[in-house]
């Protein structure tokens, strides 16, 4: 581990202290998690706190856990990792927090923080349906006008449940269920830890 | 006294100077913006998803389709994400053509925003202009992958297979007499590099004649002096990378800050706006496309003296030669799995940037050991910068929105996903 990490997780440990539920170093990045309840704070401590100055919300995604590693995820659902970036001190930084109900995932709005975390919220709603409190505009972003369900939900099928035609009779566009049959040419295998172990070329 | 309310309009999906299907909501009062709303997504494909259920090698080509004017800067970012998980490094020949090649590509992609910028504010010669170098590029990718395009050439691992040793040649037709034909091939007689060095010689006339047409312009300058102003502060807090960011005087550039590949090798210098307009980002584009032409030559003379592998030997991620495959059992044994299961990624996450011509364009891979991707996220440079064109459009008449859109360098292949 370069001094520069270690530096930084240093500072994050002093910082942030009991607000830590884990800090993990791997491949050069490091990843700090926190609880639901302090993520705002946490997120306006990293961003003003002079030993970490992150000006910058490079990133901010939802994933779901549901489907890790064919189903051996013990954890909560849903988690919401940011990426951030301080131009002043040339630092990177993971910002992971599960969401504590996996039937109705809420968390904190992180807008007033960094803006740009905005259309990033909205997009996060949109495909995962994480909601998030205090965010000033909570649209849909990428689906469609009028879209049901949450496409990037790992129970979402990859061919959607409606599809779209022209009508010739009615003379309009409409919806009806999908008649294509989903279907997987390579299908998705978790081997054991030292199969294909790359280091083993 | 009567109610007078705000007008309405709606700015695309189908507007040429949209760069795509952007819909934007404009709401104005007399001539001026009040409130712009962009209403993105109608390119959103999911590629996000469809990673999600290809192997690692199959999402390759879906990244070109991305932010389809600057294509292989797109797949640079998945194979290094792909290759910090792996643990692989790519040959040193293979970090040298990337960086090559993503400086080609930094210019493709200025070459197209300034030439449609200058088209949709009014200058209908800069496009053609522009056109014509990109001419030259796009063959470049054509030669090195057999496609204009959607080149799918950076793997996991390397590039896909060695720089060509000729160029392809224009032949005569209806349109082209033998005369023509012998001008045009003059450059192409050569190898790849020949064919780039000549015109690394040859761009930085072009650049000049570039801005001969709109740095001292008084049109242009009118339509984007001060037109979309952003402050350095607001400008990180708004998630800037890229241009937009350095036109705002802030001094960040992966390529120097965090370099990657063999970037810290490289001589270059990083250009910074001042006032942080229209103008200022210009500038810097122009500017960016001298010193990428500074690259590729640094990259051509070391690719001449050092020949080598340009793909990774690990059989378990990149596949064997095929001569070796069809001589060796082990080597076909390879081969097959490869082709048929995929290769395993260890567990893990990882985040790789680069510095995309438009911004940053990083890949947050998350893997659970198995032959795909668990979660592919892809941060699009874009998506933060159109997310800001309300702010930058308040204030000004509707004729500056097609200034700013044209600024930010949007294309909605990459912010739609």
């Amino acid at each position: 581990m370069s001094t520069r990490l270690e530096t930084l997780c240093h500072n994050l440990q002093n910082v942030l202290g009991d607000h830590v539920v884990s800090l993990k170093t791997a491949l050069g990045e490091v990843t700090l998690e926190v609880a639901a309840g302090h993520y705002l704070e946490v997120a306006r401590t990293l961003r003003d706190h002079p030993d970490l100055r992150f000006e910058q919300l490079i990133d901010l995604t939802g994933v779901d856990y549901s489907a890790w590693g064919d189903g051996a995820w013990a954890g909560r659902r849903f988690a919401v990792a940011c990426h951030l970036t301080s131009v002043s001190r040339n630092w990177r930084l993971r910002l992971r927090v599960f969401a504590p109900d996996d039937g109705f995932p809420v968390l904190a709005s992180l807008v007033e923080v960094w803006n740009s975390a905005n259309w990033y919220e909205r997009e996060a709603f949109d495909l995962f349906g994480i909601l998030f409190e205090g965010h000033p505009d909570l649209r849909r972003i990428l689906t469609d006008y009028g879209f049901v369900g949450h496409p990037f939900r790992k129970d979402f099928p990859i061919s959607g449940h409606v599809e779209m035609r022209y009508d010739p009779e009615q003379r309009r566009v409409v919806y009806q269920p999908v008649t294509i049959e989903p279907r997987e040419n390579t299908p998705r295998i978790v081997r054991e830890d030292s199969y294909g172990d790359v280091g083993h070329g | 006294m009567a109610e007078i309310r705000n007008y309405t309009i709606n700015f695309g999906p189908q507007h040429p100077a949209a760069h795509g299907v952007l819909r934007l909501v404009l709401e104005l009062d007399g001539e001026v913006i009040v409130r712009a709303d962009p209403h993105i997504g109608l390119l959103h494909r999911g590629t996000e998803k469809l990673a999600e259920t290809k192997t690692w090698l199959q999402t390759v080509p879906y990244l070109d389709r991305l932010d389809y004017v600057s294509m292989m800067c797109n797949e640079h970012a998945y194979c290094l994400a792909v290759e910090k998980l792996l643990g692989v490094e790519a040959p040193l020949r293979a970090q040298y053509i990337r960086v090559m090649m993503d400086e080609v590509t930094r210019i493709l992609n200025h070459l197209l925003n300034i030439g449609t910028h200058a088209l949709d504010i009014g200058a209908m010669t800069m496009v053609l202009y522009t056109f014509r170098e990109r001419e030259d590029l796009m063959d470049v990718y054509e030669a090195v992958s057999g496609a204009r395009l959607h080149a799918a050439y950076y793997r996991p691992g390397g590039v896909y297979r060695d720089l060509p040793e000729r160029m392809p040649q224009y032949e005569v037709n209806k349109f082209k007499n033998a005369e023509t034909v012998r001008r045009l091939n003059e450059a192409r007689r050569g190898s790849l590099l020949d064919f780039l060095e000549d015109f690394t010689s040859r761009f930085p006339a072009c650049v000049d004649e570039y801005e001969t047409l709109l740095t001292d312009n008084r049109i242009w300058k009118q339509r984007t002096v001060g037109v979309g102003v952003v402050s350095p502060e607001r400008a990180l807090a708004l998630g800037f990378t890229g241009p937009m960011l350095r036109g705002s005087g802030v001094e960040w550039d992966l390529r120097k800050k965090q370099p990657y590949e063999v970037y810290d090798r490289m001589a270059f210098d990083v250009p910074v706006g001042v006032n942080g307009d229209c103008y200022d980002r210009y500038l810097v584009r122009i500017e960016e496309m001298r010193q990428a032409n500074r690259i590729v030559r640094q990259c051509i003379d070391w690719l001449r003296q050092n020949p080598g592998p340009v793909i990774t030997d690990n059989n378990k991620v990149a596949p064997p030669p095929r001569e070796k495959m069809k001589a060796g059992m082990e080597e076909l044994i390879h081969h097959f799995k490869l082709f048929t299961e995929g290769m395993h990624v260890p567990p893990g996450e990882a985040y790789a940037a680069i510095e995309h011509p438009k911004g940053e364009f990083g890949v947050y891979a998350i893997s659970d050991g198995a032959n795909k991707p668990y979660r592919i996220k892809l941060r699009s440079p874009g998506f933060p910068h159109l997310a800001a064109t309300d702010e930058m459009a308040q204030g000004h008449m509707i004729a500056d929105a097609t200034a700013i859109i044209g600024t930010i360098d949007l294309v909605l292949g990459d912010t739609d996903r």
